[in-house]
């Protein structure tokens, strides 16, 4: 009387959607990466594993941003190069993409011009050749005028931007985005705070401009020890829901989980019976990012060298 | 498989509970009704325990139908002894947010009987005093494993002894050879201590020793399901019941096989219903420590995030080596977060606290009762040292901004707060600090509350500076 392993079997499955383009795909770059696909849920069983790897993206900033000490040692020489900083990142640490964030295009900050948020965007895609993300400012109107900017620039690169929000709804800029995303060939991200219903609806709104193939989730990642497990029950949620016939939540997701170093244990000093922050903090991002793998995350914003090559190391045991 | 029809905790009613209950309406378990109480069963908030009159001759057939209604799909196994017993499983599901995962993950540190008394004595007090403060609770380590390795049964129960001697902590003895066993258990029995392991090759030998003991005990087959199911048919055929699963920890190249064989063990209890395999399932990281020529640190780091993997699937016991505080941590903070009520935030009662000495002058502040606001605002307030009052309102436990966003903080409830917890009778003046992240609300809570509304910083940690150079308000 052995056991038998029952083989799950669900109705539907998560889009497949394609990131960056070669030069024979109408894009510049060297490779692309492909997210999505599944057809059950994540690592339950060895014979239905997910189509394709957790794809990593690396962190640069157009702008100085403060940091934890342990993330800061690694970046001393490229800290205000988003060009070098992003070669950096893909040479030692094996980004397979890189994520601008155009912080300086921030009312409240810099609030640099759409245009030089296009120009830093064109020094990256120079300096490397794999697909880039774009994050913006988080303010809906300046977002939406940088987006629609650098989405005509980089026509045919398909570029991730991210994110639109139920705030881009509210403030009408939605709509451009969306249609400028749409025309020049890019992939959105759908940005909402751990409610699947308030997922649902602004994917519906996004759906009236843009192709639902070509847009990602980020259902949002808290820190462990600030509710990370509110993001591992929504996404396991999400996707039970999604591969039982939910379409519109049959997106990719994406975890911020460089989150994890906004709780204070991921780099307060807790004095020497918790030991070197420079391994705690790594470890706070790295078992974030994991407990969301098996919750079925797809695509990863990281920073920590450690945490980016534990990550990889253990998908690839899993999915081998 | 065998397919027993059995209601999941989700499909089960409050009738089908409140049917079986007394209907006394009593109010021994400190409820309104029967019915109150047989709701808050189904919803795990209570459990049939408080309920004395049940316990009664009268009602033993009763008592029996609602253990048999119910019973977890992962039955709960306890080792240790009186206030410190550990139990473990229990679990109702395969998702932690269909039900209340139970009986949080305990983590239990080994000892070897190779180790050296100095070092032996330095883990205990180690284990003993491990404790971390998060959101105003203790998280602590649970339990000891001793490890037999010099495979000398008197070297064993000297290690056994020594740490009866120094601590009440619960024990796991860990041997495959049953006249190791033997040995320990002729000086702990009496403490109900977890054996590991139980094999197809020593079976007969130790499952005599647990029927003899009443231990619980674990049964072990790395690697392979079918034997470990087979082997729990048959010692749950002989009376053994109180056993816990080891399917085998696998590391590195392996870690796959962790993952996919807990889970198929846990689905096959929670979803098929397969009664071999509700049972906890026993993790151990330790296991990377075995063979591996790797550093100190990396081994650590192994574990660590194999440790946190476990917690996220399904292990419902860890056996651990590293006690760096780095290590745990994560652990201790990750199994209470996956452990709390996924319904429910983790809240503190409302009310007003006072920080310092304060008078009729001091500052009066205004947050949320979810349990990290509170406490991030309290460590805040007492790092600044500021005498003052903090008014913890009601938000059904959301945070200041979930809360503003939710309508769960709105002028109406600082309004009414503010007046029932009469904090007007504290303070001559009329000026409330709220929130950063609830600026939006300050003109309706003016209106509402008659009081003036100061907007505080949006992070707490800015509190102290707020108060030094804004307090006391200027007339304007
Ligand atoms: C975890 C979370 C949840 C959890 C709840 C956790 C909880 N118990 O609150 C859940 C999933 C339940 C949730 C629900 C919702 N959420 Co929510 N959630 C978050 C998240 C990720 C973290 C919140 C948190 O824990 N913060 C940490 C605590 C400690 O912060 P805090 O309470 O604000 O306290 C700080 C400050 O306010 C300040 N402070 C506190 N007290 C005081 C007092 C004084 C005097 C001063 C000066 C300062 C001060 O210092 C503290 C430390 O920094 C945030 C996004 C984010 N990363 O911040 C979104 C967020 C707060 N949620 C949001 C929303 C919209 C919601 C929902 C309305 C969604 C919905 N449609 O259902 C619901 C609301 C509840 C409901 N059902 O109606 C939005 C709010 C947007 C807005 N600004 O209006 C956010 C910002 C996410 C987003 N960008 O969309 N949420
Ligand atoms: S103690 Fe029992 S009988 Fe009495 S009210 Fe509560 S549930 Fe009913």
């Amino acid at each position: 009387d052995s056991f038998q392993l029952q083989d799950d079997c669900f109705p539907a499955k998560i889009r497949e959607i394609t990131l960056g383009a070669t030069r024979s795909e109408g894009g510049t770059r060297d490779n692309t990466v492909t997210v999505g696909g599944s057809s059950s849920l994540p690592f339950h069983n060895p014979h239905s594993l997910p189509p394709h790897p957790p794809v990593i993206s690396l962190d640069v900033f157009d702008t100085a941003v403060s940091m934890p000490k342990a993330l800061k040692n690694h970046l001393t020489d490229v800290m205000y190069d988003p060009a070098s900083w992003a070669k950096q990142n893909v040479e030692q640490y094996g980004a397979d993409m890189i994520t601008v964030h155009l912080l300086s295009t921030d009312p409240l900050i810099q609030d640099k011009s759409p245009k030089d948020a296009a120009k830093t965007v064109e020094e990256v895609l120079q300096a490397v050749k794999v697909p880039l993300i774009i994050g913006g400012c988080g303010d809906p109107k300046k977002d939406a005028k940088t987006f629609t900017e650098i989405a005509e620039m980089a026509e045919g690169e398909r570029l991730l931007l991210n994110s639109v929000t139920t705030d881009m709804a509210d403030a009408k800029t939605l709509e451009p985005v969306c249609t400028a995303a749409d025309k020049y060939g890019h992939c959105l991200l759908g940005f909402t705070g751990l409610d699947l219903n308030s997922a649902k609806e602004l994917n519906r709104r996004i759906y009236q401009y843009f192709p639902a193939d070509r847009l990602l989730m980020d259902l949002t990642t808290v820190a462990l020890g600030y509710g990370l497990e509110y993001s591992f029950s929504i996404h396991e949620r999400a996707r039970m829901a999604a591969l039982m016939g939910d379409a519109e939540l049959q997106h990719p997701t994406l975890s911020a989980c460089t989150n994890a170093w906004s709780a204070r244990e991921a780099w307060m000093d807790l004095g020497p019976l918790f030991g070197k922050n420079d391994l705690r903090g790594p470890l706070w991002e790295t078992i974030g990012g994991l407990t969301l793998l098996l919750a079925g995350v797809d695509l990863f914003l990281m920073m920590h060298p450690l945490a980016v090559s534990t990550l990889k190391d253990v998908a690839g045991k899993l999915i081998k | 498989m065998e397919k027993e029809h059995k209601k999941g905790i989700r499909e089960i009613s409050p009738i089908d509970v409140y049917k079986l209950l007394p209907r006394t309406n009593c109010g021994e378990c400190g409820e309104a009704n029967c019915m109150a109480f047989a709701t808050k069963v189904v919803n795990g908030e209570t459990s049939i325990v408080n309920c004395p009159p049940l316990y009664t001759q009268k009602y033993s057939k009763e008592l029996d139908k609602l253990e048999e209604l119910l019973a977890p799909l992962v039955q709960s196994v306890s080792f240790g002894t009186g206030g410190n017993a550990i139990t473990i499983g229990g679990k109702h599901v395969l998702f932690r947010h269909e039900f209340t995962y139970q009986n949080p993950t305990p983590i239990a540190i080994d000892l070897s009987d190779d180790m050296a008394p100095d070092v032996i004595s330095a883990r205990i007090k180690r284990v003993i005093d491990f404790s971390y403060t998060y959101i105003g609770r203790p998280l602590k380590l649970d339990s000891l494993a001793l490890r037999s390795v010099t495979k000398d049964p008197t070297r064993f129960r000297e290690l056994v002894q020594i740490v009866c001697n120094s601590c009440q902590i619960p024990l796991i003895l860990c041997s495959t050879e049953p006249d190791i066993i033997a040995a320990g258990l002729s000086v702990c029995a009496e403490r109900k201590p977890l054996i590991f392991a139980i094999t197809k090759d020593n079976w007969e030998t130790m499952g005599e020793l647990v029927l003899r003991y009443s231990c619980p005990v674990v049964v072990s087959a790395p690697g392979d399901l079918s034997l470990l199911r087979s082997l729990v048919k048959t010692l749950k055929e002989w009376g053994i019941d109180q056993m816990v699963l080891d399917p085998g920890t696998y590391h590195s190249d392996q870690i796959g096989k962790t993952i996919f064989q807990n889970t198929a063990i846990r689905k096959a209890a929670c979803k098929d219903f397969d009664p071999f395999f509700g049972y906890p399932i026993l993790g151990t990281p330790i296991s990377v420590w075995n063979g591996q020529e790797l550093s100190e640190e990396l081994n650590r780091w192994q574990e660590a995030y194999l440790a946190s993997m476990l917690i996220t699937r399904y292990a419902d016991l860890l056996i651990m080596h590293s006690l760096e505080g780095w290590v745990l941590l994560p652990q201790l903070i990750w199994r209470f977060g996956i452990y709390t009520d996924p319904r429910k935030p983790v809240s503190v009662d409302p009310g007003v606290r006072t920080f310092g000495n304060p008078d009729k002058n001091s500052p009066v502040l205004i947050t949320s009762n979810y349990a990290l606001t509170f406490f991030t605002v309290e460590s805040d307030i007492k790092t600044a040292k500021i005498d003052c009052f903090l008014i913890v309102i009601d938000t059904g436990g959301l945070s200041v901004e979930a809360a503003v966003a939710g309508r769960y903080l709105s002028a109406v409830k600082i309004a009414d707060s503010i007046r029932d917890m009469n904090v007007g009778d504290f303070v001559i003046h009329r000026y409330l600090i709220i929130p950063g992240l609830a600026a939006r609300l300050s003109g309706e809570t003016e209106e509402e509350t008659g009081w003036r509304v100061l907007v505080g910083p949006r992070d707490s940690s800015g509190i102290g500076q707020m108060i030094r150079e804004r307090w006391p308000p200027t007339e304007e």
